[in-house]
């Protein structure tokens, strides 16, 4: 509890993080499950909190957030019948727009998709994608360059102009 | 980001997240203060002397912010005195936030609230602010005859000390307690919102 005295209040971090914690499950798990993932992120970073010293709050919440997202994508797993074609992962949903290309990102190999929802989604700089994803700089920028050139080949030119 | 690529555009696009941001975000501060993960819970309260705040733990109130007095400063004393594991939960508040919201517009006299304690020290001090608390509506009492209350009669400069660090103003009605001579005295949110309190209470003439 010692370190946990000096940080600011919890309801501070919870303001500046919401909007890109959001963003990024969104394109995660689709606008539905995004909010229990929310929910469970910030309950798990409450929790927590004292083990943000010294770390970027920005890539310390995104990696709980992270997590989240593949625990449910395992609980959805879990859940499936055997022989129903399960995908690998859940295509996000985004009835707003675009959703050609939300099913696209959701199609992506695990780290590609994360690395794109976190540095575009989710609006973080490469040195904090790599620090969500515990991977070195120059991976996560590998991740987001070879998950765009997939994108742009499901996509198309025309979808994107 | 290059603002030329339409595909990078579009991936960050349609991130009109911030009102659904507010409301996840306000559910779950309701949802943490509710099962007391977060160690404490404040709401803002509108006076007609501006912005007050108010904040519980799962004891009961630990501190009333006088109107105007900086949000931010606030919840920073709390942090650092009790736990940084604060959110913002009007709903889990109701009773507090009604009865001073009612004693503002001069409908309430008493508060029935539990009260926790913690940021008041022990001894003197402690002794000082239970007689304060258990002053009358529209009563004034000088630091004298509070020092006397709390068992030490000569001690009204230790007694205006204890006041002033009263971490639960209005509920304990500090401003309640004047001078001898008739000066309303100091107080925490200035003498204008003393002299304001006062004549809302029929204590004073306007």
């Amino acid at each position: 509890m010692r370190s946990v005295a000096s940080r600011e209040p919890f309801q501070a971090f919870l303001d500046e993080h919401r909007a890109p914690v959001l963003a990024f499950l969104r394109a995660m798990v689709g606008p539905v499950d995004a909010d229990d993932c929310f929910q469970e992120t910030f309950m798990a970073a409450l929790r927590n909190y004292e083990s943000l010293d010294g770390a970027n709050p920005r890539a310390w919440v995104m990696t709980i957030a992270r997590n989240k997202a593949i625990d449910h994508h395992r609980a959805r797993a879990r859940r499936a019948i055997p022989n129903e074609d399960v995908p690998d992962v859940a295509a996000p949903a985004r009835p707003d727009r675009d959703p050609e290309l939300w099913a696209a990102v959701g199609e992506l190999p695990d780290k590609q998709r994360t690395a794109v929802a976190l540095r575009f989604a989710a609006d973080l700089r490469y040195r904090e994608v790599a620090s969500a994803m515990d991977t070195s700089e120059a991976a996560a920028r590998r991740n987001v360059h070879e998950g765009l050139r997939k994108l742009r080949e499901r996509v198309g030119k025309e979808s994107v102009r | 980001m290059n603002p030329g690529n339409g595909l990078e555009r579009l991936l960050a696009a349609g991130n009109g997240v911030e009102a659904a941001a507010a409301e996840a975000a306000r559910r779950f501060a309701e949802q943490a203060a509710l099962e007391g993960t977060a160690e404490v819970a404040y709401s803002t309260i509108d006076t007609p002397v501006g912005t007050a705040s108010v904040a519980a733990t799962s004891r009961g109130i630990i501190s009333v912010g006088l109107p105007n007095r900086d949000l931010d400063e606030f919840l920073a004393g709390l942090a650092a005195a009790i736990s940084p594991r604060i959110v913002e939960a009007p709903g889990t508040m109701d009773v507090a936030r009604r009865e001073l919201d009612e004693y503002f517009s001069g409908q309430r006299r008493t508060f029935d609230l539990p009260l926790d304690w913690r940021l008041v020290p022990g001894g003197f001090y402690r002794k000082v602010l239970r007689a304060t608390a258990r002053q009358p509506f529209g009563v004034t009492a000088t630091y004298g005859e509070i020092a006397a209350k709390a068992g030490n009669a000569r001690a009204h400069r230790a007694a205006g000390t204890a006041l002033g660090s009263n971490p639960l103003p209005i509920v304990v009605p500090c401003h309640r307690v004047i001078r001898s001579g008739g000066q309303l005295g100091n107080y925490g949110g200035g003498p204008e919102l003393k002299k304001w309190l006062l004549t809302l209470e029929g204590a004073v003439e306007e």
